[in-house]
């Protein structure tokens, strides 16, 4: 469970969120929807310290991880995050992309890394490029490599960032597949996302984000057909007509 | 006409006696390049040492992770080594520091030139690290991997291959530079020219020889680069 309460970030003058507090229940699939520059990224990035707040605290599982006795590095192992742009690392082959971190934090040694990448790899359906680097891949090859290798990890929590953002249209498809696969095992999730159709597939619960605030939140049918704010209904006839 | 040449070709076939034959004078300039290469060898590692550490202190700066008393030093050698001429650093670590220590005048040269080099080489992997995207380090560190796991693993691999090409033309500044190592009366391959020059009064041949001897190690070393910059390239898939 994760518990953020009056969370602020500032960058500089610019106040990108504001008194956020929420909670987040094991094994929900929240997705963050929002016009950009409406602090989602940003929030998402503050839940595994990569963003540090500016004050609020979040609690991971009981641990304050704002604390600066927390060890961060063990909350960030437990927690798996996917990137706009992949963050592959390109001088590593796939195979290495996915067993580096296990193997250097001592989490399993190399022969069980190297079974638990085919496993991952098979599952999304990726065996073939096992030992091929990552600028050899598409792109939606190469995010759902950077969904294995999040996963190797065997995270409690995964975060998405705009996984699909940056693919092409007939690329985005497979990503989304290989994540509601994900969702399904149970997998506790925080997406932000464009895609309202996926959106509305795959959570439990959206948040709309607007001007560094939590505006409305709610069921994907409650948000989506029936939004109570007006901000909401703004944002939503926008993106959803096109 | 056809006398003139004739004379001014036995004259530079007597110099060229005199300057590498008698006396096995060519051996003084053989002794000098092996000086040359030890101290260059020698400066290289020290200052690629050097180099990267200094270069990891400044970009934790970069990286928000500020050391206060490490980064001012770190600050404060690439300005003197890089404002004041490498011969005075040399003379000034021979003759002050090292004034009443016994000591061999090459490792005094290699360290003096080690310490020089080192901080054009921070400079080089300074900028080698920045040019890796911003997302690798995050990425790293969002699987739980520390930041020095992060840099070692990750960073400094793609840094370096990245800054190879400028690694080796200091490289090859280097080598240069420690013609000055005469200053110490070093016997490299300068000073044995030089000696040369001074003993048979015939400057031509004997200088001409040593900037010869340093153009075929340049070009030896950038062959070697090349051949090093295309096996890199062929892991290279992006």
């Amino acid at each position: 469970m994760i518990i953020v309460e009056n969370l602020n970030k500032k960058f500089g003058e610019l106040e990108v969120l504001r008194d956020i507090s929420e909670t987040i229940y094991n094994g929900e699939k929240i997705v963050i929807i929002g016009p950009s520059g409406s602090g989602k990224s940003t929030f998402l990035r503050c839940l595994n310290l990569l963003e540090t707040p500016t004050s609020g605290t979040i609690t991971i599982d009981s641990v304050d991880i704002t604390d600066p006795k927390t060890d961060i590095n063990k909350v960030r192992s437990q927690m798996g995050m996917v990137f706009q742009n992949f963050n592959l690392f390109p001088h590593l082959t796939v195979l290495q992309n996915i067993t580096l971190a296990p193997i250097q934090l001592k989490l399993m040694n190399e022969s069980e890394a190297r079974d638990k990448a085919r496993y991952l790899l098979e599952r999304v359906g990726l065996m073939d490029k096992i030992d091929e680097y990552p600028g050899r891949l598409s792109g939606g090859q190469k995010q759902r490599i950077a969904i294995a290798r999040a996963l190797a990890m065997s995270p409690k929590t995964m975060l998405f960032d705009e996984p699909t953002s940056s693919l092409d249209p007939e690329m985005i498809g497979e990503v989304l597949e290989v994540m509601l696969e994900l969702a399904s095992d149970g997998m506790t999730m925080v997406i932000v996302t464009h895609e309202m159709g996926f959106a509305r597939k795959i959570s439990n619960r959206i948040l709309f984000m607007d001007e560094g605030m939590i505006v409305e939140q709610g069921s994907p049918d409650q948000l989506f057909d029936n939004p109570q704010k007006e901000r909401t209904r703004a944002f939503l006839s926008k993106v959803l007509t096109r | 006409m056809n006398m003139i040449i004739a004379l001014s070709f036995s004259t530079l076939k007597e110099n060229f006696y005199n300057d590498f034959i008698v006396d096995n004078r060519w051996k003084w300039l053989v002794d000098g390049l092996g000086v040359t290469l030890k101290v260059t060898l020698m400066a290289s590692f020290l200052g690629i040492i050097i180099g990267l550490l200094v270069a990891l202190v400044k970009v934790s700066q970069f990286h928000g992770r500020k050391i206060p008393v490490l980064s001012q030093i770190a600050d404060a050698y690439v300005l003197v080594i890089r404002g004041t001429p490498a011969v005075v650093q040399l003379l000034i670590i021979y003759y002050v520091i090292f004034a009443s220590v016994a000591i061999d005048k090459v490792l005094v040269a290699a360290l003096a030139f080690g310490l020089n080099s080192g901080a054009y080489v921070a400079e080089i992997f300074r900028a080698g690290i920045q040019s890796v995207d911003r997302g690798q380090m995050e990425a790293g560190r969002s699987l739980g991997l520390s930041y020095g796991l992060t840099m070692r693993k990750i960073i400094l691999p793609q840094a370096v291959k990245n800054t190879l090409p400028a690694l080796f033309n200091e490289l090859i500044t280097l080598l240069k530079e420690t013609a000055v190592a005469g200053y110490i009366a070093v016997a490299d391959l300068t000073r044995a020219g030089d000696l040369i020059r001074a003993r048979t009064f015939d400057p031509l041949l004997p200088l001409l020889a040593v900037a010869l001897i340093y153009l075929v190690i340049v070009l030896l070393l950038t062959r070697l680069m090349n051949l090093l910059e295309r096996r890199l390239a062929r892991s290279d898939h992006r």
